[in-house]
């Protein structure tokens, strides 16, 4: 059997499920998270500090984004800031439709809220992807209705990288708008995954609202916001004081606040140079897969190509379990997810694997790599050094052998 | 079934069972013996072994789109085996098992711990060993994550296949007994036979499904693993 590695190393390959806290970003809240607690309501210079600071950090964040800081709305996290998007604008404007364009491969943060409106009478539209995880924008056109309200499509996936053409989706949005004398449908993007490494400029890619977190850039969890475009009315889904101009009531999170806008601030700085770094690394993490372990296949867009990520590597290790590889690989301290389904409540594996047209045995021995910060070569020299003969063993224990005969289909 | 109850008392000393992910995760996902065995797997059919291995009994069930599949090779002793105890006359016990499992930890740990118990002491009578209950070789892992527990827990079916082969290697037809079906939906009880049956009626989904069965509404819960189930015939029948 596999002998356990005595010397175990640490290395964290799941910076797509989160990131550790950049220490400049953490030196920047240190202070709001000891002596400068005042509440940014209150009136006196304690408050009067913090209330600063959130609009120091609303500052920063727009001129990134390219907005203005009255449009940005500091909320608890990507999952918040998705519900209150979809919500917000469904409630402020479901007498003018109740139709909704998304993909099959959302974040549950998104696909989930818009589940409950169907439950409520909303028709969605779900927009099939290629097989590399592309919307096809065409379709996309053909989809709008008079009564669409909302159309919500991610940036960037967060299973296999895939990113979408925003900008492109965004000014047939227009053309529709203009061509039909309406300002719907709305255009709503999760930016949670590729808020580090691509440009999110607001005007090119044309969208009214925009969601990003703290958690995926280095900076703090439990921060996340969203962008509105000026002159587009939502409605609140919490109620309280009168913070966030109401639509986001209770009492700021400010050390969060300020940490979001820094990390933000620095990823955005070194995206360029980050993203060959890590794009490299991806590559290499692939080729050296591919070259050490027969019976792989990657999903998703091709490393280094535009329409991926550069941090995310997707591998369909054929014939073996993705939970089980993930057990073992815990033991030599590699830390990355999969798309089985024992990870997951149900029975099914990831619908984005499914989305992508993978079959399910395929999906079930799924792995994903996400690369970040603390990554080097040699991180990927140790996974390779490991896991080809974890996966052997696996292999030797599993009665599967896909492609070689089909003993499970009884085909007529 | 004597041995089972003796595995059973060995066992008293089992920790409570860990899901680290409903329980702040300081710890391993499963028991001590769940790792135990996932990471030192007993009496798997390593490769090549299988032209040299001797076997009259072989049994599968899953399939690897349902995310587990196993397979059993049983050697049933036709014999009594005098140096074993409790062995009356005429029982057929098991001496030798091999198996390989696609799934995740907990699949692989309790294809491995039913191996144990199939041949330990001598090797099982195969009229005790067609007892054995999920249940059973749950408790000698120390028990397992309660969602893991449906699926990944397919020991005794392809155990009970292998010995449906072996009967019927035998020419003991009346001993094959007929696979019992699994229940998906306990209230309903809509099993994975009356689904697969649906698929070759035609049903393609959920709602065809209902209509075919007559029923207004499916429990919440059983949903996905229906909805896998019609996906998985259609694929097996139709693809």
């Amino acid at each position: 059997m596999l002998k356990i590695p005595k010397k175990k190393k640490e290395i964290y390959f799941d910076h797509a499920a989160t990131t550790y806290i950049d220490k400049k970003v953490l030196k920047i809240m240190e202070p709001y998270l000891k002596e400068e607690y005042g509440n940014p309501s209150s009136l006196y210079n304690k408050g009067r500090v913090t209330k600063r600071a959130i609009t120091d950090s609303k500052k920063t964040i727009a001129s990134l984004l390219h907005a203005l800081p009255e449009n940005i709305i500091f909320t608890s996290g990507g999952t918040e800031s998705d519900n209150l998007a979809i919500f917000g604008i469904t409630k402020a404007h479901q007498n003018s439709g109740k139709h909704i364009i998304t993909t099959t491969i959302e974040h549950h943060a998104v696909s989930e809220p818009i589940e409950q409106l169907k439950k409520q009478g909303f028709e969605i539209t779900y927009l099939k992807v290629n097989k590399e995880g592309i919307v096809n924008v065409k379709e996309l056109v053909k989809a709008i209705r008079p009564d669409t309200v909302l159309i919500s499509i991610m940036h960037a996936n967060n299973e296999i990288g895939s990113i979408q053409p925003i900008e492109e989706i965004g000014r047939e949005i227009l053309k529709f708008r203009k061509k039909n004398q309406t300002n719907f449908p709305y255009f709503h993007t999760d930016a949670c995954q590729s808020a580090g490494y691509l440009d999110l400029d607001v005007e090119k890619m044309h969208v009214d609202l925009l969601t990003l977190n703290g958690g995926k850039i280095y900076g703090p969890k439990g921060i996340g916001i969203l962008y509105l475009r000026r002159g587009v009315k939502i409605e609140p889904i919490m109620f309280g004081g009168d913070q966030e101009k109401k639509l986001r009531p209770g009492t700021e999170n400010v050390p969060a606040i300020v940490g979001l806008a820094h990390a933000f601030e620095l990823v955005q700085k070194n995206s360029e140079k980050e993203k060959i770094r890590l794009e490299r690394l991806s590559k290499y993490l692939w080729k050296e897969v591919e070259k050490n372990i027969p019976k792989v296949q990657l999903n998703g867009p091709e490393i280094g190509s535009k329409d991926r990520l550069p941090n995310n590597v997707n591998i369909v290790f054929l014939d073996i379990e993705g939970e089980a590889l993930i057990l073992y690989l815990d033991e030599y301290g590699i830390m990355c997810s999969t798309g089985s389904a024992c990870t997951s409540s149900s029975l099914k594996p990831s619908h984005v694997l499914l989305a992508i047209g993978l079959p399910y045995e395929y999906a079930h021995g799924s792995l994903r790599f996400s690369l970040g910060h603390c990554n080097s070569k040699s991180d990927i020299d140790y996974i390779i050094k490991h896991l080809p003969k974890i996966v052997e063993q696996l292999r030797e224990m599993s009665p599967v052998n896909l492609g070689v005969k089909k003993h499970a289909k009884y085909k007529k | 079934m004597q041995n089972i109850k003796n595995n059973m008392q060995k066992n008293t000393k089992i920790k409570k069972p860990i899901d680290g992910r409903t329980q702040g995760g300081e710890s391993w996902l499963y028991s001590e013996e769940v790792k135990e065995h996932f990471f030192n797997p007993r009496n798997f059919m390593r490769h090549g072994e299988e032209e040299t291995f001797k076997f009259n009994g072989m049994g599968r069930a899953g399939s690897p789109a349902c995310g587990d599949e196993m397979v059993i090779w049983i050697q049933v002793d036709k014999k009594t085996d005098p140096s074993s105890a409790k062995a009356t006359e005429g029982e057929e016990r098991i001496k030798d098992v091999r198996w390989r499992t696609f799934g995740c930890g907990s699949a692989i740990a309790s294809t491995s711990a039913l191996s144990e118990m199939l041949i330990e002491d001598g090797g099982l009578a195969i009229d005790d060993a067609l007892k054995i209950k999920p249940q059973d070789i749950i408790e000698r892992l120390g028990s397992l994550p309660d969602r893991k527990v449906h699926c990944s827990v397919l020991g005794d079916k392809a155990f009970q296949a292998a010995a449906n082969d072996y009967f019927r290697n035998t020419g003991q037809h009346d001993r094959v007994i007929i696979a019992g079906s699994k229940v998906i939906d306990k209230e309903l009880k809509i099993t994975d036979k009356n689904i697969e049956e649906a698929v070759l009626e035609g049903v393609s989904n959920l709602e065809e499904l209902q209509k075919k069965l007559k029923i207004e509404k499916i429990n919440k819960d059983s949903i996905p693993e229906i909805e896998e189930l019609i996906k998985f015939y259609n694929e097996k029948y139709f693809d």
